[in-house]
């Protein structure tokens, strides 16, 4: 079966002039004709993915990692410097309309139509998309249901609250019924109530075989809603798997973070030899990460280890087998930083 | 290119033109109407200007308000849709090229700006006649330089409007639509420069310069204008150079 999204070795460089004021008063006057290097930005460092229909996929990374760039890429908003993007089956820059057509986008910033109320901002996007006068008509009033905003309908959205955006946002994105629904950080600032109710009308819309790519750096949201994930940063992808498997693959499961006055290569030695310990990784002078497959258990024997080696256990941080701590593995960053 | 889809943005411009309908009236017509009644009326009236100024400066008039309602038209939604709330995103996503969103753009302030110079005659007629000599001897040709003037107004408004931030704004009237005006022979035929021939050549860079000068010989050809041909062919080169940087600047703007 032909692949919902799939990306070959996508790369984007930004190219961004210098700030203007650089060249101005500075110190000593510039050489003629030498032209300064512009700066380069490696959003995307060879990215590929292959989304199979019907799926809920989550690209799961800090911001910058390249999430909202790939996106772009695979929206016709942002042009790949290299590589090829295919969704459903056709090249997204060779051929745009017949991609356009096939997918709906939400945006990271809702980008509504102020000068529409929301009622008017579904049916032209619906004009936009070929559907008859009555078939706007149906489904903006069923999607307005849907979202809540019944009764807002017939206002500008220029008064809506962000939550409000978003959820409009959303329910434009779904008004064409695309095969392929693309949502940038969709529950960024929303209430949990509403995130809940996000939630849902994704899975209800991914039941219809359509096929859902979403960006978050929220781990519950990638947990709950996710059927696979693609964990990316720095412009990289650095797993991917179904958030079950990504889990089972952190070495251990269990991360403790643990601290100490300062640590020697004995103590990481000792460490190492605890039963259930699977890694052991320093940073600095006294911060040690135990990968281990049990957790407050271990806590006794560190402290044992450590007091045998006249060293003191100073701070202890416990994390159960979670995304965060694949995350945490594979950059050594923790994703909220 | 995809009918169904550009004439629903179509749709959309014309909807929301129609929303803002009384201010869009005043911003288009206020002006014309004041220079017509001042310049033509009070200014010929109390005996400053000879009668026929009345007849000249029409054309100018004319000109005048189809570029400032086209330029306006077009680049002023443009900046502001391309800011930082990106409206414009959705019709950049609706299945079409989007150098067809920039034409539906240009279209629009077109037919915007053929309805703000056309509107300038029954105004004029009403407020300055007696003494307004119209002779318009062949339709077609006036019909050509409209059609012409109007998308050289639209067209520039595509390519100022992509190529001018929100800050900018007050600068590009100042900078480039007011002089434009004036040494646009809008308030003066281009024969009257004769006496400044340095000037006379130079006001032959300006756009608005072919577009008055097209004006008066289609719609006021007793007094001395520019040649036909030379009007005809320099408006066209106009109308395409700024479509083809505005549709050039547009996609740079609307892809990253």
């Amino acid at each position: 079966m032909e692949a919902a999204i799939r990306t070959s070795d996508l790369r984007k460089v930004y190219t961004s002039a210098p700030p203007a004021a650089a060249g101005r008063g500075g110190a000593g006057p510039r050489a003629k004709g030498k032209k300064e290097p512009k700066p380069q930005i490696v959003a995307l460092d060879g990215i590929n993915l292959d989304v199979a229909p019907g799926q809920i996929f989550g690209l799961l990374g800090p911001n910058g990692a390249g999430k909202s760039t790939t996106v772009g890429v695979l929206t016709t908003r942002v042009r790949p410097t290299s590589g090829t993007a295919w969704v459903s089956g056709y090249d997204v820059w060779r051929d745009q309309t017949a991609a356009k057509r096939h997918i709906g986008v939400v945006a990271q910033r809702p980008n509504l139509d102020f000068s529409l109320t929301a009622r008017e901002i579904l049916q032209f996007h619906g004009a936009y998309f070929g559907l008859s006068a009555r078939e706007r008509s149906e489904r903006a009033t069923a999607l307005l249901e849907r979202f809540k905003l019944t009764d807002r309908a017939d206002q500008l959205v220029r008064g809506f609250s962000g939550g409000m955006m978003q959820r409009m946002s959303i329910a434009r994105a779904m008004m064409h019924d695309p095969q392929v629904l693309f949502l940038d950080e969709p529950s960024a600032g929303l209430d949990p109530q509403t995130r809940l109710l996000l939630w849902e009308i994704i899975r209800e819309y991914n039941e219809k075989d359509r096929t859902v790519l979403i960006t978050t750096h929220n781990m519950e949201e990638a947990d709950a809603l996710c059927q696979r994930l693609a964990i990316i940063d720095h412009g990289h992808i650095i797993a991917e798997g179904t958030p079950t498997e990504l889990k089972a693959s952190i070495p251990g499961g269990f991360l403790l973070r643990l601290r100490f006055g300062k640590h020697s290569a004995s103590l990481l030695e000792r460490l190492g030899t605890l039963t259930g310990v699977t890694e052991v990784r320093h940073s600095g002078d006294s911060a040690v990460d135990l990968y281990a497959g049990r957790g407050g258990s271990l806590i006794p024997e560190i402290v044992n280890a450590a007091a045998a080696l006249g060293m003191e256990l100073t701070d202890v941080h416990i994390l159960e087998p979670s995304l965060e701590n694949l995350f945490l593995h594979h950059t050594g960053r923790s994703l909220r930083e | 290119m995809n009918g169904k889809a550009f004439l629903a943005l179509l749709a959309r411009d014309a909807h929301v033109a129609r929303r803002n309908l009384v201010p869009l009236m005043f911003q288009t017509f206020l002006q014309p109407l004041l220079f017509v009644f001042i310049f033509g009326r009070v200014m010929v009236g109390s005996g400053y200007m000879p009668e026929k100024y009345k007849s000249l400066l029409l054309p100018g008039i004319m000109a005048i308000s189809m570029v400032f309602t086209g330029v306006w038209a077009v680049a002023m939604p443009l900046i502001g849709e391309f800011q930082f709330t990106r409206e414009i995103e959705d019709r950049l996503l609706a299945p079409i090229d989007i150098s067809w969103v920039a034409i539906e753009k240009v279209v629009f302030g077109l037919i915007q700006a053929c309805i703000a110079g056309l509107v300038v005659i029954p105004l004029a007629w009403l407020i300055l006649r007696p003494g307004l000599e119209l002779h318009v001897a062949n339709p077609l040709i006036f019909a050509c330089i409209t059609l012409l003037v109007a998308s050289f107004s639209a067209c520039g408004g595509l390519a100022l409007g992509c190529s001018v931030d929100q800050q900018h704004i007050g600068l590009m009237f100042s900078m480039v639509l007011t002089p434009m005006i004036f040494f646009g022979c809008t308030y003066y035929p281009w024969s009257a420069l004769s006496n400044f021939p340095i000037l006379q050549k130079i006001v032959l860079i300006n756009p608005l310069a072919y577009a008055s000068e097209g004006l008066r010989a289609s719609l006021v050809p007793q007094f001395p204008h520019l040649s036909l041909a030379l009007i005809l062919a320099a408006l066209a080169a106009f109308d395409l150079f700024f479509l083809v940087v505005g549709l050039k600047r547009f996609q740079k703007k609307a892809v990253s």
